[in-house]
């Protein structure tokens, strides 16, 4: 797998040149440093699904890791749903794979979407995600930083419905609501109800509606170009298949004379891991196997940095109206400017647009 | 009239045997000649959320293209779109209307998206009972909207009913004919299938949700009818295209995987649906919706307008009692009401008098206030004119005075200038 290569080690292959050795000082193994530093300390891992009830979540995330995580769970019915609040349950689980250990913790959202009422249904999640940034927020401004433990939401699977025209209000709610704070990841599940040509036209219609509404949907980090040409060609396949079409399985059924996860039907047996029956490949693929550290990373830099700045903001006009000289967490003062500072820099502004451009600042060319 | 009513009821009915070939026996051949003439006519209500498959299974049911343009999922509420079509097969004419729920399942608060569905049931239900209360009517004539069948279609989630469905059938059930049916069905593996089906049954009875049984009193359907009932809710798949299997070529949809034949009863129940629907029970649909559920309308219409059958020494009251007992209650209602709206219009126009009368008070003083300043002003006026007038006289006769005075004195002055 292309992904793999990638990541092998870098190290050029010493040759037999003495010159060569003279110039070769080794920081070039840095890269098996962190690799072997990384599986000593392990990896963890926060996934949020999210989604109505029967859009196959669960299988798909026992599909994804190829795991068991919710033996004897109990639905609701219809009835108990009438009222239902959304919860968040949290599964972690220690997986190993060749020497890496992973803490993966699943966060569920039983009842989003399920209601007759489904107003402001994302709040508990919101929030949810909130804390989450808090804690960390917190930990992270405290004198002890040893053992800080991250429990932010790195990545969203959010399952849109096959069975509509595209994305339903409550979709496009719960996405808004989310986008600027966990990288989201929008699935069409259940995808073995739609043809072909269903397909692409539902993924058209979805890309097509996520820009129209102005969702920020977790964007694939560009190539480095100096990746090889089936790398950037796999890259580009990837983006153009979004958002994935996924089909997930519990079982595992004969097919083409092996054994497979897969869903049997009388007209014939849908191959999970098969890529012209769907997308879970692709999504195995691009969630576990190539981005699960940018998924961190972006979390980190951008959504995290996001909550802060704004805490910290908010923070400081709050003890400028207090009129407290000490904060709570040790920050820098940020000058907030105030408005005489504002005003006067308002009066430069338009002084400067004078001078350049020969009229006032609000007049257009036409005028 | 009693009397007769007296001698029917002592009389018992004898059983007679025929001498011969009569030829009543075409009697059924007769009705079924006469319906044909005037044409059949049948209501389908789909209810599911948009892009279920709605219009697909109507165009797969029908075997034609009705058209049909693609619902957005912005809806502000649920709306009723009835479409009415002339179909023909061998000689019979069918008046086939399908009413669809457009924007069903997609607002973020359902709590209202029942009352258009009811509301337009109703509405062809008081429609009904409105010709037939006429007094000159066409009952022959007329044109029955009522919804005879209401197909409600469950998304095929595998679970169990959305909360959604629970509630709209509860508040449907006593109204219309309810057959359930799990649609998308090839999303759904047998095994899965099979308890879903099971699951969504056992909440519906648990709920007390009344769906329609196929009938099983006529013994010539009876076995099939009670077969069916068994299989519900029926898991449709729908499709308009047709794919070649084998060396035929039939409605599927195709997938990688495999094709799914719309008509093999072992890949879903759509000719159970058909069977059930059209070529078996449609006319015992349209018997029930018009015997028991617009019944059912009827009375609790008319007894909300206050028609009762026995009064209350439990004597049979006629229908022209009823009647003049509501007109003249009616008839005083508007007398009451007139009279009423009557006084609060002689009310106001005495409060507007009165008002007026105010006014009008004002104003005079003020007007005589002003009568009188302006009296005042004219007083001082003309008192400083007469001063003035004094004192010009008095200017005047001093001026006379001293001009007499200056003209016998000049003289010598200018004799004193001469000199």
């Amino acid at each position: 797998m292309t992904a793999n290569i990638r990541y092998k080690s870098r190290i050029p292959v010493k040759t037999e040149d003495s010159t060569e050795e003279k110039q070769y000082v080794g920081f070039a193994t840095l890269p098996n440093q962190v690799h072997r530093k990384s599986v000593k300390k392990g990896f963890d891992f926060t996934l949020m699904v999210a989604g109505e009830s029967g859009m196959g979540k669960s299988t798909l995330v026992n599909s994804l890791f190829l795991t068991d995580l919710y033996k004897d769970r109990k639905l609701l019915n219809a009835e108990e749903r009438i009222n239902q609040t959304v919860e968040i349950i949290k599964h972690t689980v220690d997986i190993e794979e060749k020497g890496v250990k992973l803490k993966l913790t699943i966060v569920d959202t039983p009842g989003f979407g399920d209601a007759v009422n489904n107003n402001e249904c994302w709040k508990p999640i919101t929030d949810y995600i909130d804390q989450q940034f808090e804690q960390y927020f917190r930990d992270e401004s405290g004198l002890n930083r040893k053992n800080i433990q991250d429990n932010r939401v790195h990545c969203c699977l959010y399952f849109i419905p096959p069975f509509g025209h595209g994305l339903r209000p409550v979709d496009v709610e719960f996405m808004k609501a989310l986008h600027e704070k966990v990288n989201i990841i929008p699935l069409i599940a259940k995808a073995d109800c739609l043809t072909p040509n269903e397909i692409k036209k539902l993924k058209d219609r979805i890309r097509e509606e996520i820009d129209k509404f102005g969702i920020k949907v977790y964007q694939f980090p560009e190539c480095d170009s100096d990746e090889d040409e089936e790398f950037k060609q796999l890259d580009k396949e990837l983006k153009e298949c979004t958002p994935f079409a996924v089909i997930g399985s519990n079982t595992v059924v004969e097919a083409r004379g092996q054994r497979v996860r897969g869903r049997l039907y009388p007209w014939g047996i849908v191959e999970v891991e098969n890529q012209s029956h769907c997308d879970f490949v692709k999504l195995r693929n691009m969630l576990i196997r190539s981005h699960m550290h940018d998924l961190k990373d972006v979390t980190c830099d951008v959504h995290y940095e996001n909550y802060r700045a704004q805490c910290i903001q908010e923070m400081t006009s709050k003890l400028a109206q207090d009129n407290r000289m000490e904060s709570p967490i040790p920050i820098l003062p940020l000058s907030t400017p105030d408005v005489e500072t504002e005003k006067l820099i308002k009066m430069k502004d338009e002084e400067v647009w004078r001078i350049i451009f020969r009229r006032p600042q609000n007049q257009t060319q036409e005028e | 009239l009693a009397s007769t009513s007296q001698f029917s009821a002592n009389e018992e009915k004898r059983n007679l045997s025929l001498g011969g070939h009569v030829g009543f026996d075409s009697l059924p051949d007769q009705l079924v000649s006469k319906s044909v003439t005037q044409g059949f006519c049948f209501n389908i209500l789909c209810v599911g959320e948009t892009g279920i498959g709605k219009s697909t299974l109507m165009n797969t049911l029908f075997n034609t293209m009705f058209e049909n343009e693609e619902a957005s999922h912005y809806q502000n509420g649920v709306y009723l779109r009835p479409r009415t079509y002339d179909l023909q097969e061998s000689s019979v004419h069918l008046k086939l209307t399908i009413v669809d729920t457009v924007g069903f399942g997609d607002q973020i608060n359902k709590d209202e998206s029942y009352k258009p569905i009811v509301d337009y049931i109703d509405t062809q239900f008081e429609n009904y009972l409105q010709e037939e209360l006429k007094i000159k009517r066409s009952l022959f004539n007329y044109h029955d909207t009522r919804i005879h069948i209401c197909l409600y279609f469950i998304a095929p989630t595998g679970h169990s009913l959305k909360s959604l469905d629970l509630v709209t059938m509860k508040k449907l059930d006593s109204k219309v004919n309810i057959i359930p049916i799990i649609a998308k069905a090839d999303t759904i593996s047998k095994s899965e299938l099979h308890k879903f089906k099971i699951k969504i049954m056992s909440e519906l009875v648990s709920n007390g949700v009344q769906i329609y049984q196929f009938p099983t009193d006529d013994e010539a359907v009876s076995e099939i009818n009670s077969s069916m009932n068994a299989h519900l809710p029926f898991a449709v798949v729908g499709s308009v295209e047709e794919v070649k299997v084998g060396n035929k070529t039939v409605r599927a949809r195709q997938y990688p995987w495999g094709v799914v034949q719309v008509e093999n009863e072992s890949h879903c129940d759509f000719v159970k649906l058909r069977e059930m629907l059209i070529r078996v029970n449609m006319e015992d649909l349209r018997e029930q919706t018009h015997a028991r559920h617009y019944e059912l309308y009827r009375r609790c219409k008319l007894e909300e307008m206050g028609f009762k059958d026995t009064d209350s020494d439990c004597q049979p009251i006629s229908l022209q009692e009823t009647y003049e007992a509501k007109r003249k209650e009616f008839l005083g209602d508007l007398q009451r009401k007139e009279e009423e709206m009557r006084q609060m219009f002689v009310n106001k126009v005495k409060e507007t008098e009165a008002e007026l009368k105010e006014k009008e008070k004002e104003l005079h003083d003020k007007f005589e206030h002003l009568k009188r300043i302006h009296q005042e002003e004219k007083r001082k006026v003309e008192e400083k004119r007469r001063d003035l007038e004094e004192e010009l006289n008095t200017f005047n006769r001093r001026k006379m005075a001293a001009e007499t005075q200056s003209l016998s004195q000049p003289l010598k002055k200018d004799k004193d200038k001469k000199k």
